[in-house]
């Protein structure tokens, strides 16, 4: 109990993954800042932003659901640090996690946008429905396309679905991404990424050019702070399950902890350097851009990893 | 000075707005988010909602319309927040203040913590000014 208890709140659970988070959160924009010839911000502005807005009053709707309205951001933090422990424990301690824990961590990481919409919508604010809608229709783009990705791992592992039988097959037969269909697999999931973490080009739920951060308008003070929170550990979440799936996952013995640091940073450059490089999409383009072009090479993907490329 | 208050002072979130402004205090706010200049440095950003915001920097001239407005803008502010008066027309009215529909410089409506003066006021004299906010 006291051992579930330390992995769920503080390694590799909630502190850990806020604290890596942050750094992630850090080096993007530091990134976005030298790829504007920018100084950018210094190293501990995540964790500053996120003091200072539990310093700050909290204010609660006028007409909605303050209850759900507060509820909301409590979920999407809990539910992205259970997925985080269940995505790296089994690189900690190989063997760990149970039959099934592919499709647990699925449903986790769609709970924190569940949870945002379900915020949103109880604030009753005309804007945050806005983005409500956008991001229920950006979910339901790419969860298609995330599943498809998910069943060709599954293919690619010899039908597993626990994440340290991924991981041992990885290190039997050598990390996914390199074959032909792991490669697609690595683009496939980069935008998938992308979505989740609704950034550029995708961030259309959220634009704050547009309807003024949409589905976080009404949040404010540490209701706002918890859903920064979960922000951070989703930014270490998914390319750490993008590690573990494709890329053999974690270690943390000798080199192997620069090696696996290495691969962190690589996919938060990718992922960095197409949010600097593209303008936000129109919510149909970025429908078909998944319903159509994703979905395909998913689908090619995985037709690859029968013949076994 | 508690962590909250330090944490405060790191990471200022602005939110902007725009009175009866003629636009050229508005494209020099944006000036300060360039390369040349950088805001983020200090921890800044531009936020799009007023829920988000720590500073509230009023540009223009605010007339009898915006009187209103900008009250309620400042109510819905999460406190504390900062108000910075930007350019001659915030801090006095500057050319407008003899015009028949102005409603008054900011200090008349709200408590002001910060002028910044100028017409438009050069990206230098704001970061002047950030910097005197940041050590108040
Ligand atoms: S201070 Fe000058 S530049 Fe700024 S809005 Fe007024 S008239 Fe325009």
């Amino acid at each position: 109990m006291i051992k579930d208890l330390f992995y769920f709140l503080i390694f590799p659970g909630m502190i850990f993954s806020v604290l890596m988070g942050g750094i992630l959160s850090w080096s993007d924009r530091k990134i976005t800042a030298r790829v504007q010839f920018r100084k950018g911000p210094p190293f501990l502005q995540p964790f500053y932003d996120i003091g200072k807005l539990f310093y700050k009053e909290t204010i609660l709707p006028e007409h909605g659901a303050r209850l759900t309205f507060l509820a909301a951001p409590v979920f999407a933090l809990f539910s992205a640090t259970l997925a985080n422990v269940f995505i790296l424990l089994p690189s900690i301690f190989p063997g760990s996690g149970f039959k099934g824990d592919l499709i647990v961590v699925f449903y986790l990481l769609t709970i924190p946008s569940l949870s945002y919409i379900i915020g949103s919508l109880a604030s009753g604010n005309p804007l945050a429905s806005l983005g409500a809608s956008r991001e229920i229709k950006l979910i339901m783009s790419y969860e298609l396309t995330f599943i498809l990705a998910l069943a060709c791992i599954v293919i690619k592992s010899g039908m597993s679905l626990s994440i340290s039988d991924i991981i041992a097959a990885q290190q039997e037969g050598g990390a996914f991404i390199g074959s032909v269909s792991g490669v697609l697999l690595f683009i496939v999931i980069l935008f998938v990424i992308q979505a989740k973490l609704a950034l550029v080009p995708f961030d259309m739920s959220e634009a704050e050019t547009e309807i003024a951060h949409g589905v976080f308008i009404e949040y404010s003070g540490s209701a706002y702070a918890i859903i920064k929170m979960a922000r951070y550990i989703m930014l270490f979440t998914l390319p750490s399950l993008m590690m573990t799936l494709l890329m053999g996952g974690f270690s943390l013995s000798g080199f192997g902890i620069l090696w696996s640091i290495l691969k962190l940073v690589v996919i938060l450059l990718l992922i960095t350097l197409i949010r600097n490089t593209n303008p936000r999409l129109r919510l149909d383009q970025a429908m078909r851009f998944f319903f159509i072009w994703m979905n395909l090479i998913a689908v090619i993907a995985i037709g690859l990893s029968i013949i076994k490329l | 000075m508690s962590l909250g208050s330090y944490c405060f002072r790191k990471s200022l979130w602005v939110f902007h707005f725009g009175g009866a402004s003629c636009n050229n205090c508005d494209i020099e706010i944006l000036d300060c988010l360039t390369s040349r200049y950088d805001i983020e440095r200090f921890g800044m950003q531009l936020v799009g909602t007023i829920r988000h915001a720590d500073v509230l920097l009023v540009s223009g001239s605010i007339n009898r319309k915006c009187r209103a407005r900008l009250l309620k803008v400042y109510n819905q502010a999460p406190k504390p927040i900062l108000v910075v008066a930007f350019g001659a027309c915030g801090c006095t009215g500057g050319i407008f203040a003899e015009g028949n529909v102005f409603g008054g410089p900011v200090d008349t409506i709200i408590p002001v913590d910060a002028y910044i003066p100028g017409c438009p006021p050069k990206p230098e004299a704001i970061l002047a000014g950030i910097v005197k906010l940041l050590n108040k």
